[in-house]
């Protein structure tokens, strides 16, 4: 064949994904949705009294409990959950009566905000030290670093959110105290992205700009610090494994600086399963780090899911879920691109 | 080796950069008060739905109501937006004149038609506290014939029965019945819902307050409203959602916020060794008590009951876990309301308690399940009477869970104990007794579900007694009977009461007059000033 059945071929191959990946896309999120739905159902409490409180009068409760079709069997519930979902219609939130998509579309920003910064501050500092400890291992430096991985990993979260409050903040006075932005300059900008630092950024507005950077950068460093922990790990086992194999023998012998066969040949290997941590990492932190976002007061898909999940919205927890569900996919498929990228032998 | 120095340096200033500029920390604005508190439990902020906690603050700093009464004596009843009423020979009418010349924020005149649009509103709209109103036979169909304007500053409001004419004005002073700006709320109607899918989120009020912004669990402001007769000293409060306590009180040491709401008795402790921070409390209308249910056969027999009422250490509860929290109480209505008893016989008396439980033939105690809610004070309160019920021989076995799943269960009738607390839904005595002493229709299909049937306990006579009471029109002999529904709860009920709540919140010591009332309604941030 020539040229042209090279492209129909390509074409091929690119629907066949595509398909492929609308396919893994709706049947993780249909069993999501299945799981959340009847997990949502089984647990003993009552969905109508999260709604109605407790003092509501009797018909008052049973009109309620009719409109959430309650009253009906557990699978047509599901059914016409999944239609309405199909729609975009994920009911309304108990908690704050908006439609749960609307919410959604207010806390993520928050969480997309936070989690972007950690995990830059994570890759920026973790692969370095990931590196360097590889490189020198046994060193001091080693030791450093795979204490810092340990801290990182086995102190809580929010133990460190308050110490750092209570350094950074409360003492030494270096950054803001806990919220998104302070309340006097919460009102200069209007939202448009919902994420602060791009939206007074884009209006101008450099002293809320400044403000909200002060406000972000303790949480961010704390997500930055746990990833870090993590990816410093990765980057050191893996690029340990890179440093003995043969090519880079090759490469020294041909007489390569060290820095050469270090940042441009091993690092480069050692860089492919590294996107996949890198992506997991963040995944893990766009589900919204509750406890952090509960110290810090930050109003982020975390901290929504839970409060919803405390109060029998199930609504709320299901579009939750749902999100989340779609964010690991597609950050799946974006590191599914990545290695196409990085690495010839899979394309 | 030259890349990578380079890199880190770089990565490092970047760092420095961002963390090292200071950040602008001067106190709060002067004309500003800020406080934190935890306000996930707002759902809504129409009048006509709102039962929460946090929201019935707002709503009562931003609407007004017919009836007010002094937060310092509640059996002092004034009008607010009534000039004044007067009550038929057959206690069946009463008829209210408005205040001529009130203005609703948005600059509207208040009329006796706004007033009856927003009681026809809150009993057609039939959300939570709307039993509040229909307790005096309104319904949909017939609160147009009994809620009716008869002039232009005058409006009648008319009761199914004789009732204490107290129990009508504190209901009408009620969060539910405030009064709504009717041409907005008509301006803002669709397909007949009477603005409610507006007003949830929005503002339509008279009071001291305008409701200028609310952003669901993260901050909720309030404006002057410059149509109010007496002008708030500061220009707005804002409301921020701090979840974490302990995040409230680095914020409020720091001078970031004027007032904490929300501080355990820890940190409460701590705080209040700041010069700059004072503590301010006040009793609240809500009671803490243990539900035992009587489909227990234990804990159906009369000594049995009295056994525990003798096994709480009522002093230490309120001396160290609830600390700044609660006083002891022993009786269903608190402190405050039209003949509350004061007295409270019960102590922690081990033998006593041992001599009742011999009497009931359960010398050897026995074991007994108490459903408990994962917070930190209830968590509390159940292990000190885990360890004061081992005592004399009772096993009590805690079952944490969450509060929906504790009430669903309480719900259902299927607790042995259940440790909860109940707040008064308005300031009349009936509020209380009629969940604590009265239960119409004890069997498992009742629809009404009061304290007393959820704990299967009939009253017997106390039923009937509960509803004379509520139709007694001098003022004494009412007193009088509640006294006596009292003492008969306390003696034989199935409710082993042992707090009254207090709240308590942490303020700084610039800001003057914030008051914190009986009700979470009363809690008033209209007078408050800032030097």
């Amino acid at each position: 064949m020539n040229r042209g059945g090279g492209h129909v071929s390509a074409l091929r191959s690119f629907l066949k994904s595509t398909a492929q990946f609308v396919i893994v896309l709706m049947t993780t999120l249909l069993g999501l949705a299945a799981v959340t739905f009847f997990i949502g159902r089984v647990v003993p409490i009552d969905p109508v009294i999260a709604i109605v409180g407790d003092r509501a009068p009797p018909q008052v409760y049973e009109r309620v409990r009719t409109e959430l079709g309650l009253d009906r069997p557990l699978a047509e519930q599901f059914v016409i959950y999944v239609k309405k979902a199909v729609t975009g219609d994920f009911g309304n939130s108990v908690l704050t009566t908006n439609p749960v998509l609307t919410d959604i579309a207010n806390v993520f920003p928050a969480t997309l905000e936070l989690a972007t910064l950690g995990t830059l501050i994570g890759t920026l500092f973790g692969i370095p030290l990931g590196v360097l400890a590889a490189v020198k291992r046994g060193s001091l430096l080693d030791q450093f670093v795979r204490l810092v991985g340990l801290v990182g990993y086995s102190v809580p979260i929010f133990w460190l959110g308050l110490m750092g409050l209570l350094l950074f903040y409360a003492k030494l006075g270096w950054v803001a105290g806990p919220g998104r932005i302070d309340v006097t300059y919460s009102y200069l900008y209007t939202p448009v992205t919902g994420i602060v630092l791009l939206d007074t950024a884009m209006q101008g507005q450099w002293d809320a700009f400044w403000d909200a950077v002060s406000h972000v950068i303790l949480p961010a460093c704390l997500l930055g610090y746990f990833s870090l922990a993590y990816i410093s790990r990765m980057t050191r086992s893996f690029m340990l494994n890179e440093l003995a194999q043969e090519y880079v023998i090759a490469a020294r012998v041909k007489g390569l600086s060290e820095m050469r066969v270090i940042w441009r040949h091993a690092l480069r290997n050692a860089a492919v399963p590294l996107v996949t941590v890198i992506a997991l990492s963040y995944a893990n932190l766009l589900e919204g780090s509750v406890l952090t976002e509960t110290v810090f007061a930050w109003p982020g898909l975390g901290q929504y899911i839970t409060n919803s999940l405390q109060n029998a919205d199930m609504n709320a927890v299901l579009g939750g879920t749902l999100v989340i569900g779609a964010v690991f996919v597609l950050l799946n498929l974006v590191s599914d691109l990545l290695y196409r990228l990085l690495d010839p032998r899979t394309r | 080796m030259k890349r990578l120095p380079k890199f880190l340096l770089s990565a490092a200033m970047v760092a420095t950069m961002a963390t090292s500029f200071a950040a602008v920390q001067a106190a709060t604005p002067p004309d500003t008060l800020v406080q934190a508190w935890q306000s996930d439990d707002i759902i809504s902020l129409d009048p006509a739905e709102v039962f929460e906690f946090s929201a019935s603050e707002i709503i009562g700093n931003t609407y007004e109501r017919l009836i007010q009464y002094d937060i310092k004596d509640v059996s002092k009843i004034s009008g607010q937006v009534a000039e004044s009423w007067t009550v038929s020979d057959d206690g069946k009418t009463y008829t209210f004149k408005i205040r001529p010349n009130k203005k609703f924020a948005s600059g509207n005149p208040i009329t006796a038609e706004d007033v009856v649009y927003s009681i026809h509103r809150a009993v057609a709209l039939d959300k939570s506290p709307a039993f509040i109103l229909g307790q005096f036979g309104l319904t949909k169909d017939n609160v147009k014939d009994k809620v009716k304007q008869t002039g232009p500053l005058e409006m009648t409001f008319e009761v199914d029965k004789p009732y204490a004419p107290t129990l009508v004005l504190y209901c009408l002073g009620n969060s539910v019945a405030s009064i709504v700006d009717k041409k907005l709320l008509v301006q803002n109607e669709k397909d007949g819902d009477w603005g409610y899918n507006w007003l949830k989120t929005k503002y339509a009020g008279s009071g001291p307050y305008i409701m200028r912004d609310w952003k669901a669990n993260e901050v909720l402001v309030l404006e002057r409203n410059p149509n109010y007769e007496q002008k708030t000293p500061l220009a707005r409060v804002i409301f921020r959602h701090i979840k974490e306590t302990a995040s409230q009180r680095l914020l409020l040491e720091k001078g970031d916020i004027d007032i904490a709401r929300n501080l355990n008795p820890e940190e409460i402790a701590a705080v209040s060794k700041n010069p700059d921070i004072q503590i301010q409390s006040a009793p609240k209308g809500t009671v803490y008590y243990l539900g035992l249910n009587q489909k227990n056969p234990n804990l159906a027999k009369p000594e049995v009951r009295k056994a525990l009422k003798y096994l709480v250490d009522y002093a230490a509860i309120a001396d160290t876990i609830m600390k700044y929290k609660g006083d002891v109480h022993q009786n269903f209505l608190p402190k405050g309301f039209l003949g509350a008893e004061t007295d409270n016989p019960y102590k922690l008396d081990v033998a006593k308690a041992k001599e009742l439980l011999a009497q009931a033939g359960l010398k050897d105690g026995f074991t007994v399940t108490m459903d408990t809610r994962s917070t930190s004070d209830i968590t509390g309160i159940a292990q000190a009477m885990q360890s004061t019920f081992a005592q004399a021989g009772i096993k009590l076995e805690i079952l944490p869970m969450d509060s929906k799943q504790a009430l669903t269960k309480y719900r259902a009738r299927q607790h042995d104990i259940y440790i909860g607390n109940w707040g008064s839904d308005y300031q009349d005595p009936n509020s209380n007794a009629d969940t604590f002493a009265a239960n119409d229709d004890n069997s498992d299909n009742a629809k009404a579900k009061p304290l007393a049937w959820r704990n299967a306990w009939d009253p017997g006579p106390l039923t009937a007694k509960t509803r004379a009471a509520v139709m007694e029109r001098d003022a004494e002999k009412r007193a009088q009977m509640y006294k006596e529904l009292q003492k008969a709860v306390l003696d034989d009920g199935p409710f082993v009461i042992f707090l009254q709540q207090t709240e308590v919140a942490a303020v700084r010591k610039n800001v003057k007059d914030f008051v914190l009332g009986p009700s979470f309604s009363d809690n008033d941030s209209s007078k408050a000033k800032k030097n």
